[in-house]
């Protein structure tokens, strides 16, 4: 077999030209930050006390996420990045992690320690940036543009602030020419084009790509990589800082909706004088206009 | 926290949409007289003063004025930093911000500069026996309502538009006071707005749903639905009659077919048997609209209107239109 010895010549000189290269064209560097949330079509409720039960709920990778993680393999695919997955959870989260990796991802970091059950998205944001911090040098940072399952978008914002870099919100183009970042943005009635530099956050809707799904032998590669996992301690962060005791909002209860219909006839002489109470009815509820 | 309750009075709201911030008015006065203490509304940009008036008119106690060239454009630094400059100068104890997408990213902005808690999209307002204020908010995909509150102040919560209602007009006098805050450059800048109609979304992802079934005699008809759909920002779903039998679509909702689950469903000329119900159970609100008044669809509606679509729709869509256009 004469090509693979050919072959593995090649991969070195061309290794050999990447360090060449890699003096003084340094990688671009994205770091994404991933959610393990709950599948929220498995949550369920005690029809009797509309407590949620959400145990055997599956838990899984917030989609949104991986819409950022798509996007930044799209970057490395089109010129070259080093992709670093981060979650921060209270329970083991490697299997969202490993997902990460076999898309594409090259390196990924967890914060795991049970201690930070029950924090909100003040010290969620304070554990990422401090992992951001330990990890060191980056150029881009993507997030979800909320997670699916408590949906409060407040994280990516948090985070920007806290690493005092530009934020741009609900991207769905992202372009990426040295160190300037321009995002097509969807607000409620139009999209806005932004310019900011790097390093910068930001976070991504469904919109902006189909993420990939991984084949069977990146899924296989995935699960021998390395994952780094830190505790609270291995960031200096002391316990009272995180969980319940370290955030700001606190969860009183969490109910199921009550789901009683309020069957209200509407009767009127003509069916102008229905519609304008309908139109009305509407309108107090909430549920119509953008 | 009763330190907390002394060093932070008064309710302050702000929005950058107009509408927004006269509904936050008419909350946040709600909230202030529950407290007892005095509502203002925050107004940023330049050239603005001769605004407040109106929102005296709607409310406001007091009209917070920051007028400087940096906050002619909505640019989240200029922003953010003003309000967190005025907050940490007068401490207010409950902030109401609207909750639009910009309107989120300035108000969890600010809570982060703040070091504090912020609830979005609140639909549930109140103040309980110790004076906080209790924020609830639709959770795990509608699927529950959390009730949060706040250790830090101010408590900040955003509103989405038409949770709450604006007050009737009164002339009325209020206070303005100038603050003059040091403002942050922008890091982003604006290049381009393209303005977008409703866009065309998934059925599952529609927040509007307006259905039609066999009670449409011919496909043409759906243009009323159409319509409708156009005004209240919504998509037209169908039958599966329609699809299968007459053959006019290709997907419909129910139990064979998709699942939705929008804040609004209105159908029309649908019976509701057993498999159309299945997928669309789970909405918000149930309208129903059939001139059968045995239709097994009123038992589970919201609103139920026994006539004929053909009258009430277009009616109905002429009544939006009109309420809509503010």
């Amino acid at each position: 077999m004469q090509l693979p010895k050919l072959l593995i010549c090649f991969l070195l000189v061309s290794n050999e030209y990447k360090l060449v290269f890699e003096g003084d064209l340094r990688l671009l560097k994205i770091i994404i930050c991933v959610k393990q949330a709950l599948d929220v079509t498995q949550i369920k409720a005690d029809p009797s006390t509309r407590q949620i039960i959400t145990v055997d709920a599956k838990r899984k990778i917030s989609d949104f996420d991986k819409n950022a993680i798509e996007e930044a393999l799209r970057i490395k695919e089109t010129q070259g990045a080093e992709v670093t997955a981060l979650t921060v959870s209270s329970e083991d989260a490697k299997m969202i992690l490993r997902e990460a990796l076999a898309m594409g991802a090259d390196k990924a970091y967890m914060v795991s320690d049970p201690p930070f059950e029950g924090s909100d998205t003040l010290v969620t944001s304070y554990i990422l940036a401090e992992a951001i911090k330990k990890i060191g040098e980056f150029d881009l940072i993507l997030c979800g543009e909320a997670s699916v399952d408590s949906y409060s978008a407040q994280v990516g914002s948090r985070l920007a602030e806290r690493l005092e870099i530009p934020l741009v919100a609900y991207a769905r183009k992202l372009g990426i020419e040295g160190n300037i970042l321009t995002v097509e943005r969807t607000l409620e009635d139009c999209y806005e084009t932004v310019k900011a530099k790097t390093p910068a956050l930001v976070t991504v809707t469904a919109e902006i790509n189909t993420p990939r799904i991984p084949s069977l032998m990146a899924i296989m590669k995935a699960s021998k990589k390395e994952i780094v996992t830190w505790t609270l301690q291995d960031l200096s962060i002391s316990k009272e800082k995180v969980g319940k005791t370290g955030s700001a909002i606190q969860i009183t209860e969490v109910l199921a909706p009550k789901v009683e219909r309020k069957k209200i006839v509407i009767k009127g002489e003509t069916a102008a004088e229905i519609a304008e109470q309908l139109a009305k009815a509407l309108i107090k509820e909430g549920v119509v206009g953008r | 926290m009763k330190a907390l309750s002394e060093q932070h009075k008064g309710v302050w709201v702000f929005s950058e949409n107009k509408e927004l911030m006269l509904e936050l008015l008419g909350k946040g006065k709600e909230l202030a007289e529950n407290l007892k203490t005095e509502l203002a509304a925050i107004l940023l940009g330049h050239n603005v003063k001769d605004k407040a008036d109106e929102l005296f008119g709607y409310g406001a106690n007091k009209v917070y004025l920051i007028d400087n060239p940096l906050l002619e454009k909505p640019l989240a630094e200029p922003y953010v930093s003003a309000l967190t400059n005025l907050a940490k100068q007068y401490k207010p104890d409950i902030f109401l911000v609207g909750s639009t997408r910009k309107g989120k990213e300035l108000a969890s902005r600010t809570a982060q500069r703040l070091e504090t808690g912020c609830v979005p999209d609140c639909t549930y307002l109140s103040i309980d026996a110790n004076k906080r204020l209790l924020m609830g908010r639709v959770v795990y995909g509608g699927n529950a309502v959390a009730t949060h509150f706040c250790k830090t102040r101010p408590q900040i919560a955003t509103v989405p538009q038409r949770v709450f209602e604006k007050l009737p007009y009164k002339e009325r006098k209020g206070e303005v006071v100038k603050f003059d805050a040091k403002l942050e450059e922008p890091k982003t800048e604006i290049l381009n707005v393209k303005n977008i109609e409703a866009a065309k979304v998934k059925i599952e992802e529609a927040k509007v749903v307006v259905a039609g079934g066999r009670g449409l005699e011919k496909k043409e008809d759906f243009a009323i639905l159409d319509e409708l759909a156009k005004i209240i920002g919504g998509q037209v779903a169908y039958t599966r009659p329609l699809c299968e039998d007459r053959k006019w679509f290709t997907d419909w909702v129910g139990l064979s077919g998709h699942y939705i689950k929008p804040s609004l469903y209105v159908g029309c000329g649908i019976s509701g048997v057993i498999q159309h119900v299945a997928g669309i159970r789970d909405s918000q609100i149930i309208v129903a609209i059939n001139k059968d008044p045995e239709a097994p669809i009123f038992e589970i509606a919201d609103y139920k209107i026994i006539g004929d679509l053909y009258e009430i729709i277009p009616a109905l869509a002429e009544a939006l239109k009109k309420h809509l256009k503010t």
